[in-house]
């Protein structure tokens, strides 16, 4: 089937303010008749609740975690970028829409990305107006700074903490409307189920994790902003509860999984450094402003102390390979590069598997104490898990698994293909494309929660009737069959495993064989292993405990399984796409060089994926890309 | 290094609980405590036993989530550091630690480690924000804020929101949480006008929920894995002091 985003047509430039007045609005004492339910309080669902609910409709909020405050979004260091052109250096919404597509290695739809860049002028308003204190200058006036992927400082910081301060200042925002009883919010509850009534979506099962009651929720339609899906490789920048779980039921209830291969490992990890292990922990990209990424030449040199490494016996890579863009190469670029030093035998550290991240020459210039200033608080936590010293010796990166661009497939309203079912943040798949460039998932998930959804969701609602089905309906009661079923057959197992061994052992073939480089041979090598996990999972992990009870084996159970069945997915999706584009690398498809190789001719489409089955192969939708105002090129940053 | 764990396990709200005691062996002093733990709680599963609950999340000390008294000190002994952050490289070989869930009244026990801290969202919900709708908004640059205010605002907004300063203070006071929200909102141009009614209806939801007043122990301070200073307590009480003027 070929899938239609429906994007508006006509000039770009004016595409959002025309979609906005032709959708349909929602009269405002009719608006206290839906309930939306969202699922997910991060960044994207914490500014969409809180925004519907301004409106005036009913919402009712869902989070895993004990407070919405807590949500993944927080992890996010550095900045979120904005096209204001403060510094005046040349930066405008054209640009920032131009270095998106572009950073997005062209597989990523216009008009999406498109309104993304109009409205992040409007996000850093709003996180001003809610008293997030972004980091300004003497005289008053807010900073930026610069990021990977722009030749232009757009990018807006509140210390290392970014991500912190922007997910707080939705939180408040949420927390007014919770004052208000405009928002009902359920925290420590997870999604196990969509109920789906006609080919409509219209409610969700979830589980208390507090008393593990199995219960339903009705609504005229549902929000899912439950954030990205790389724990599937196991150690990865993600919270320990981040999961596929609410997108991967979604799917199997008929909705398309878009792009899932496209990956994003991001260059500036720690390494990693015990079996024990159970997440890497990102450095900033940030620090690529003032550090310098290089490894030895001579392979003889990497035991060395790297102070005794002469200047001539350094390769600093990225400079030497990109030389306009230079350590601020973009991520995809940047984390196959290091990883090429690290298989070409010149890696550091433990294991060899990492590089330098060098301030020497920065605190030559600038002074420790301004270094310390822009990052202490990532020197800190470098010291506390490395127990090095950032400021004495360069410290040691490697990538590591960090974002999904992939995610369920929507239309330009972010709606996906089962109506009322609409998707926001990273678990959509629309704006990044292969590639996401830094700044801009804090960007994307403000954007669509604040200055999208509230848009966008009134025409569905508004050619509906609120209330007409609700929680009495069979496929509720067939919903927590269904998820108890599941529940019951998790504990009946009794096995010799514990969740987290299976886990770990799925994160390890899907890193080594669909990570940074794949090949045809390492994609069915994975599919051949990925289905025997499973089986092992469903017929040897061990679960203690009770349903009914806080059990939080079970909880991770949950996730587990659908990742072991998400990860074929995935990498079907990889296997498929014979070209290199973004963080998808197929070894095959390289220039010369080293390059990645785009096959516009044949792969100028998302994937969409439709569920057929577990072990079974998904059957392919596209949605073809069309590009009329950027011209696609090859992306070279030399 | 091998260590013996005295951990509080509670099945429950209402189950009384008790401390008991588990060995680790062969911890490496790279991992972090919550690893630790849940090589511990891999040893429970495999011989039948109910792991370990414990809350966490991001596992780089910034959602708050993790919330263990280790020793007697919440987060344990290093300096601001959540106990996710926590390595184990700071114990010594052969010994023995405590590890208990935060104890105040307003953080009811739910089992083992866990507490519920809703109370917390409780006191943002009575004041926590600026009632500025989404859209509608003036120009970022328009508000002028000098560096020494916004990096002010900064150091109290950087609260985690974890509970470390209640679980440490002898009054179990949410003085400091409380007073980082208030004084982050109360420096800035667009917390001015709603100050007042802030830092009223944010301490008396304090107050409601069941936590104590502050008499200037300092324990909180100490505790903070992210070093918010005491200072913004008496921030507060000046804001407080000007409601009534």
């Amino acid at each position: 089937m070929i899938l239609d985003g429906k994007a508006p047509t006509g000039p770009i430039e004016t595409s959002w303010d025309r979609s906005r007045f032709d959708m349909k609005l929602v009269n405002p004492s009719n608006k206290r008749k839906f309930k939306i339910l969202m699922v997910g309080t991060g960044l994207a669902g914490g500014a969409g609740a809180a925004s519907l609910a301004e409106l005036g409709y009913n919402v009712e909020a869902f989070c895993y975690q004990d407070s919405p405050r807590r949500a993944h979004s927080i992890g996010a260091q550095g900045g979120i970028n904005a096209a204001k052109n403060y510094p005046s250096d040349g930066d405008s919404i054209y640009r920032l829409f131009y270095d998106t597509v572009k950073g997005g290695d062209f597989r990523s739809r216009e008009a999406d990305v498109w309104r993304l860049a109009q409205v992040s002028n409007n996000i850093i308003d709003q996180c001003v107006a809610q008293g997030v204190p972004f980091a300004r200058d003497y005289a008053g006036y807010l900073d930026n700074r610069s990021f990977g992927g722009a030749q232009v400082s757009r990018t807006f910081y509140a210390r290392g903490q970014t991500g912190q301060q922007l997910l707080l200042g939705a939180y408040s925002a949420l927390s007014r409307q919770i004052k208000a009883k405009q928002v009902t919010m359920h925290p420590r509850t997870e999604m196990l189920d969509l109920v789906v009534v006609d080919g409509v979506a219209k409610g969700i099962t979830v589980r208390n994790l507090m008393t593990g009651e199995i219960e339903s929720h009705w609504g005229d339609a549902v929000v899912l902003a439950t954030g990205g899906y790389v724990n599937v490789f196991y150690l990865s920048t993600m919270a320990m509860g981040s999961s596929v779980t609410a997108a991967w039921k979604s799917v199997k209830k008929g909705a398309y999984m878009a792009n899932p291969c496209y990956t994003q490992i991001h260059p500036t990890c720690i390494p990693v450094h015990g079996e024990h292990q159970s997440k890497l922990t990102l450095m900033s990209e940030s620090l690529r402003n003032d550090g310098r990424i290089w490894v030895p030449k001579k392979a003889e040199d990497c035991d060395k102390h790297p102070s005794e490494v002469a200047e001539e016996d350094r390769d600093y890579y990225l400079e030497r390979k990109y030389p306009s863009f230079g350590n601020l190469a973009p991520r995809d670029i940047s984390s196959r590069s290091a990883k090429e030093a690290c298989d070409d035998g010149r890696g550091v550290g433990p294991g060899k598997r990492g590089v330098y991240l060098d301030f020497d020459d920065s605190i030559k210039r600038l002074g420790e104490d301004t270094i310390r200033e822009r990052y202490g608080n990532l020197f800190e936590m470098y010291e506390k898990i490395t127990d090095e010293n950032g400021y004495e010796r360069p410290m040691r990166i490697y990538p590591a698994p960090h974002y999904g661009m992939g995610g369920l497939w929507v239309d330009y309203q972010c709606q996906s293909n089962i109506p009322g079912l609409f998707v926001l943040g990273e678990a959509n798949f629309s704006v990044h494309g292969a590639n996401r460039l830094g700044a801009s998932a804090l960007m994307q998930g403000l954007a669509d929660g604040y200055f999208v959804i509230p848009y966008t969701i009134a025409p569905y609602l508004a050619s509906i009737t609120p209330g007409t089905v609700k929680d009495d309906h069979p496929e509720f009661k067939k919903s927590i069959e269904d998820v108890e079923a599941q529940t019951n057959k998790l504990l009946s197992i009794n096995g010799k495993k514990t969740v987290s061994e299976l886990h770990r052992e799925l994160g390890q073939v899907m890193f080594e064989n669909v990570g940074m480089g794949r090949s045809e041979e390492s994609l069915k090598l994975a599919l051949k292993r990925i289905p025997e996990i499973r089986d092992e999972f469903w017929n040897n992990v061990n679960i203690t405990g009770e349903s009914r009870d806080l059990n939080q084996q079970l909880e991770n159970a949950g996730r587990v399984a659908d990742y072991l069945e998400f990860a074929e997915m995935l990498t079907t999706d990889a296997l498929h796409r014979e070209e290199s584009c973004g963080g998808h690398f197929r070894v095959e498809h390289q220039t010369e060089d080293g390059e990645a190789m785009r096959d516009d001719e044949n792969f100028c489409y998302s994937a969409a994926w439709e569920f057929k089955g577990a072990g079974v192969k998904p059957e392919l939708h596209k949605e073809p890309l069309k590009f009329e105002n950027i011209q696609l090129a090859v992306r070279s940053y030399k | 290094m091998n260590l013996t764990l005295h951990v509080w396990r509670q099945k429950g709200p209402q189950d009384k609980g008790k401390l008991e005691t588990y060995p680790a062996k062969d911890v490496s002093s790279d991992m972090s405590f919550l690893e630790m733990l849940d090589e511990v709680n891999d040893k429970l599963i495999k011989e039948g036993k109910d792991p370990i609950a414990f809350d966490h999340d991001c596992r780089e000390g910034i959602c708050g989530m993790c919330s263990s008294v280790v020793n007697g000190r919440p987060h344990g002994h290093q300096e601001k550091t959540t106990v996710c952050q926590l390595h184990m490289r700071q114990f010594e070989d052969g010994a023995d630690i405590v590890v208990e869930p935060w104890l105040a009244k307003a953080f009811p026990i739910q089992k083992d480690l866990i507490v519920d801290r809703s109370a917390l969202d409780v006191i943002m919900q009575a004041g926590g924000y600026t009632s500025c709708h989404t859209g509608g908004v003036v120009d970022a640059n328009s508000l002028l804020i000098p560096k020494p205010v916004a990096d002010f605002s900064m150091d109290a907004a950087e609260c985690i929101g974890c509970g470390a300063c209640i679980a440490a203070c002898p009054n179990s006071s949410a003085m400091l949480f409380t007073s980082a929200k208030v004084a982050q909102l109360a420096v800035l141009p667009q917390g001015k006008a709603e100050a007042k009614d802030r830092v009223l209806e944010m301490t008396k939801a304090m107050l409601d929920e069941g936590f104590g007043n502050c008499t200037n122990h300092y324990e909180c301070q100490e505790a903070c894995p992210k070093g918010i200073s005491v200072k913004f307590i008496a921030t507060l009480n000046r804001e407080y002091l000007k409601s009534f003027t």
